[in-house]
Parts: C-alpha cells; structure tokens; sequence
C-alpha cells in the first residue's frame, strides 16, 4: 500500500443561494513513500478541495484516504501528528510575530519550549525571515507572509507535506530557495503532495504528475509520460524560402509523432515529436545535407498551457465554464 | 534561504490532561499577546468602565432618587454587569477574525485538542473582564461606593458576574463561527445586549418602568445577574420592593442556573462546530 492513498473521493460544496458543486468527483490517487505528487490542473479543479479532505480539514461525502495506514476520516487526530501543512492561502496569526506563530505552532505539536523556540529559530533563519522575526505577520508582504506559512508546515519535520501552490507569489530567489529545502526534505524521506500552476515546478520537483479536472484524476504520469502524451517537444523550422518546404515535410513528418503544420505562409514548419533532441539533430543533418537555407530552427517545449489545453480542453487561467476546443493536431481525449 | 533545515525536533507524546492544560495555555498566550498589541482592547476595557462609573456617579446621581441609599450604590452592580456582558462579545468577534485570516485552518491541523482554541478565546475575555473588574471597583471606591457585605461575598459577587459573563462568551463564541463576520457580531451585540442590559434593573430600579418594559426587565437574565451583584455588594436599597420573576426573588440561583444552562449547551455546540469549520 502506498504511503498516502486516497479513493473514490468525493465532497460537493453546497453553498448558499448558489449551485450545487461536485469539487471532488471520485478521486483517487496513491503516493508511495519518499516521492512527490504534483497535482495541476486549471482553477476550480479540485486540488484545494484534495489538499483539505487529506489534511483532515473536510469531510468527504464518501471515498476513503490513509496514511501511512492511518485511516484520515476515522483518525483524524493521529493524521495530525504526521502532516505538515501550507494551505493556498496563508494561516498565521495577524497579531503575532513570525517567531511567535512559529513558537505556537510547535508548542501546540508538543515540543517542549526549549525545542520550540529552537526550531522556530532554525526556521526563521532557513526562511530568510530573520529580520522581521519580531514584526507582527500583519505588516508582511505577500511573500513574507507565504513564507512564514511555509516555515509553520516544516515545524516537526512531518513525515508527509502537504503543499498547495507554494511558489505563488513567492520571488525567483525564494522560489528557488524552497525548491531546494523540498528537495532536501524528500532525500531525507518526506512523502510530498504539492499542488501548482507551473508546470516548470512540477518538472523539477514532482516524482510524478496528476492532471485533475472537475474533480477527477484525468492523466497522471512523470513529467515526460504527459509532456510525450499531450505531444511532447516540438520541433520547428522557418525557411528562406517558402519553395523548400516540399522538400522539409516528409523529413519532419519522419521524426514527428502527429502531423506536420505550416504557417507563415508556409515558411514555418513544425511537427510533435517524442524524443526532441535526436529529432533536432535528425532534421539538421538532413537540411544541410540537402543545403537548404533557415532563418530559424529550434525545439519547444509544451508549456503549462499545452498541458491544459491537451488534456482538458480549456487553458489554466479559464474558467471551468470554458468551451472544450481542441486545438488542432491533437488527439481528443 | 541557505541555511540547513536543521534537524526537527520530536514531539512529546503528553497524557490527555497535560496536553489540554498545555493546549490551552498555549492558545491563551496567544490571545494575551493579541491584547498587549491591539490597544483598542485595553482602551476598551479600562478607559470605558471608568467613563462610565465617572459618568452615572456624577451626572445622574443628582437626579434619580434611591430611597434609603444612594443612586452611586445603586449604579455599581449596574455598570459592572454591563461591562462584563460587552466584554463578553470579544470571543465572537475574535474567531469570526481568525477565521477570515485563516489561522483557524492551520488550528485544524495540528494534533491539538479542538476545544483548546475557543477555551484560550473564552480565557481571553475572562481575563480582560477581570481587569475591567478591577479597574471599576477601584475607581468605584474612589468615587464613594461602598461594599456593605463581607468580603467573601464581595468576592461571590465578582465572581458571579465573570462567571455569567464566561459562559456568554461561549455563546458569542458559536455566533462568530456561525456568521463569519466580525461586524456583524458587532452589530448583533449592539443591537441585542444595549437593549437587554438597560431594560434592566441595571440603571434605574425596574418598579418605575413602563409596564411593558417592566415585564421585560423583570425577566430579563441581565436584571438578575445585576441583582445577584446587587446583593452580594450590599447594595440593594433598604426599602426595594421584592421582585416581580421567580429569577428577581431568586436572583443567585437563577443566575447560577442560567450559567450552567449557557455552559452545558454552548460549550459542546461551539466545540462541535469548530471541528467542522474551515476558512474558505
Ligand atoms: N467553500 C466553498 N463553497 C462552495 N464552493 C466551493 C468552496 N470551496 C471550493 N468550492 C468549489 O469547488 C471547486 C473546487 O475548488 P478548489 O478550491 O478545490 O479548486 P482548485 O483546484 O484549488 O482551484 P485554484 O487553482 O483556483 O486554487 C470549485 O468549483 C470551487 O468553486
Ligand atoms: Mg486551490
């Protein structure tokens, strides 16, 4: 059985003189030991609603979760000794300083106050919030704010982490920096669930990826299983001239995974490709075996958006209400 | 962000007992620390009682006639039971805050007892009503008002209004959580407790009321906890009419009663409330 295992979860949100929301539409997922799991997906998804069903902060309709064989739903308060949590929005305290909130927050895991004390230190310090560690949290930034929130989920060390988006809002600095601890913190054995927007961060952190859209699990897989399966790199060239493309096409259509598509006035060819740099070094030998003249040649990867619009139908940043287009080229799901 | 993580320290696995003394007083300090940073709380709850016993002893004491006593006596009880039952609006004001900043959520999750967070709250207002207490009966006595009972029931008395006042607070405690909005809970006890607490007995004596309002204020729960004070002070005229509710003829046990009533609902409504909770 896997560390962290959630099935057939399922929580609608019935608010108050508006529809009925089904956030959560028989997700499962399992996270074995010592890995990270990226949840992505587009607003509305379901990976806050995730997120709080495992923390013990909702209760599902039904479907079952545990950890570390723990059942969540029937032993909340043993889960709660095990998990370290930083929300989408940040949990502190307003009127307390950044050592304070730390302090409490161990004091109320149950170390003892040396340790406490000891540990918010460490942390402050790790979370580059040193200087502001008597200030009350109200007059902090975003991103200070962000990362004092950070700080409180690390405070024992908790065998799983649940982080939802942790880089918003944060600076590349910061960002890089808590890349780096999440990466420390998964040598040394932490079980991660991180749910993001970017798919740059899923990539570098995340052991393996879970699309969720409308409560479901869509796709999951490594970063390369999805980049491959929504199309994966793309190989692009833009000719001299527009005569030459005759002879291009069947060299991509070769290489490629999907169908060669021109624009620019058939100037600019580019083709999917699974494996983008032997593709690259393919399509340059053949073009300058035949001298053929470029302006530009290069490999792309899919974006964020890519993803979204491959195994989705509609972008990151659109509603759940966006029509399901298919962009061309690619295979429905 | 360069530093090492350091190693973690382990948590202390604490007997059911220690953990909620420990919980609690963490989640008290917590409130402590709020009320040493906020100053409107301290305004609120030394400047505003002393304004008032200054007010009631000097500007009406002329004009209303306590037969066999004296309006400043009278008043005392009055001005004590109100205060603690505004003092008591702080814990609902406060969690529908907590709420809004999401503390709450990070609360939820840790292995603390659920309880904890509204008892560090209730403790909260407890303490605050005990120094609005003090800082009353001292400006009282400056004033001229004067305990005429033993100073064990002074001391009952004292008590008897933070006792009432805790209990309160539990319920303002399962209001917060249930509207969300701290304005609201604002105007909620504005428009309830101004009208409760001065159709009372608590500034005039309730025999010269309006009929209707009369009825009202002899039934009215503040009116006995003020006569309860009253009481234990010493401080009932010496000629005042025996009350016209079971609870003004009794006014220690009704308040005892509505006390251990208040508690014995809210205090499992409010905690069964707070496990379910969440911010957004
Ligand atoms: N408290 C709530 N009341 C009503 N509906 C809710 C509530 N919380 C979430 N929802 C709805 O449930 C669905 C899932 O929300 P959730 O917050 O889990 O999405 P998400 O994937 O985290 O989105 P985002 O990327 O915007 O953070 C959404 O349609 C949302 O509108
Ligand atoms: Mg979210």
């Amino acid at each position: 059985m896997a560390f962290l295992e959630a099935r057939d979860l399922r929580v609608t949100y019935r608010p108050r003189r508006a529809p009925v929301v089904k956030a959560l539409d028989g997700l499962s997922l399992a996270v074995p030991t010592g890995t990270v799991l990226g949840l992505l997906g587009p607003n509305g998804a379901g990976k806050s609603t995730t997120v709080k069903v495992l923390t013990t902060l909702i209760r599902p309709e039904s479907g079952t979760a545990t950890i570390d064989g723990v059942d969540v739903l029937r032993e909340p308060d043993r889960v709660r000794r095990m998990i370290g949590v930083s929300g989408q929005y940040a949990a502190v305290d307003e009127n307390l300083s950044a050592f304070e909130n730390l302090d409490m927050v161990g004091r109320l895991y149950h170390l003892s106050a040396r340790d406490s004390r000891r540990r918010a230190l460490e942390l402050l310090e790790l979370f580059d919030l040193m200087d502001a560690r008597t200030r009350p949290v109200k007059g902090f930034s975003g991103g200070m704010r962000r990362r004092i929130d950070l700080a409180c989920a690390l405070v024992i060390d908790p065998p799983v982490l649940f982080l939802d988006e942790p880089t918003t809002g944060l600076d590349p600095r910061s960002r890089l920096g808590l890349w780096e601890v999440i990466g420390r913190l998964v040598e040394g054995g932490t079980t991660v669930l991180l749910t993001t927007q970017y798919l740059e961060e899923a990539d570098r952190l995340a052991d393996d990826i879970a699309v969720i859209d409308h409560g479901q699990v869509i796709a999951r897989g490594t970063a390369d299983e999805l980049k491959s399966q929504i199309g994966g790199q793309r190989v692009q060239l833009t000719l001299v001239s527009p005569a030459d493309a005759d002879l291009v096409r069947p060299v991509l259509a070769r290489v490629g995974t999907g169908p060669v598509q021109d624009s620019n006035d058939g100037r600019t060819l580019g083709v999917t490709v699974a494996d983008g740099a032997s593709a690259l070094q393919e399509v340059l030998g053949e073009v300058r075996r035949a001298g053929l003249a470029l302006h530009d040649i290069g490999m792309e990867r899919p974006t964020l958006d890519d993803v979204f619009l491959g195994l989705t139908g509609h972008a990151t940043s659109a509603g759940d209400a966006a029509p399901a287009q298919q962009p061309a080229g690619r295979s429905a799901r | 962000m360069s530093a090492p993580a350091g190693v973690a320290p382990v948590p202390r696995t604490l007997g059911p007992v220690a953990q909620w003394f420990s919980d609690g007083w963490i989640t008290t300090r917590r409130n402590l620390i709020k009320i040493r940073r906020v100053p409107d709380i301290l305004v609120f709850t030394t400047l505003q009682p002393i304004m008032f016993v200054l007010l009631f002893s000097y500007v009406y004491a002329g004009s209303i006639d306590i037969p066999g006593s004296s309006y400043k006596e009278f008043i005392m009880a009055g001005i004590f039971a109100q205060t603690v039952v505004f003092g008591s609006t702080f814990s609902g004001s406060a969690i529908a805050n907590d709420l809004r900043d999401g503390i709450i959520d990070r609360f939820r999750t840790l292995p603390m007892r659920p309880s904890a967070v509204l008892v560090g709250r209730t403790n909260g207002d407890l303490l605050i009503n005990a120094l609005s207490m003090v800082v009353m009966m001292a400006t009282g006595l400056i004033v001229g008002w004067r305990v005429h009972s033993s100073p064990l029931e002074a001391l009952a008395a004292v008590a008897l209004l933070l006792g009432f006042a805790y209990a309160l607070s539990w319920v303002m405690a399962l209001l917060g959580m249930s509207v969300r909005s701290p304005e609201v809970i604002n105007n909620v006890s504005f428009l309830v407790l101004f009208p409760l607490t001065f159709i009372s007995n608590a500034f005039v004596p309730s025999e010269n009321l309006p009929t209707p309002l009369r009825v009202f204020a002899e039934l009215n729960p503040v009116s006995a906890l003020v006569l309860a004070a009253r009481t234990l002070f010493g401080n009932v005229p010496p000629h005042a009419p025996p009350g016209g509710s079971w609870t003004l003829q009794h006014p220690i046990p009704a308040v005892l009663i509505g006390m251990a009533v208040l508690l014995v609902v809210f205090v499992p409504l409010a905690i069964r409330r707070f496990g379910r909770i969440t911010t957004r």
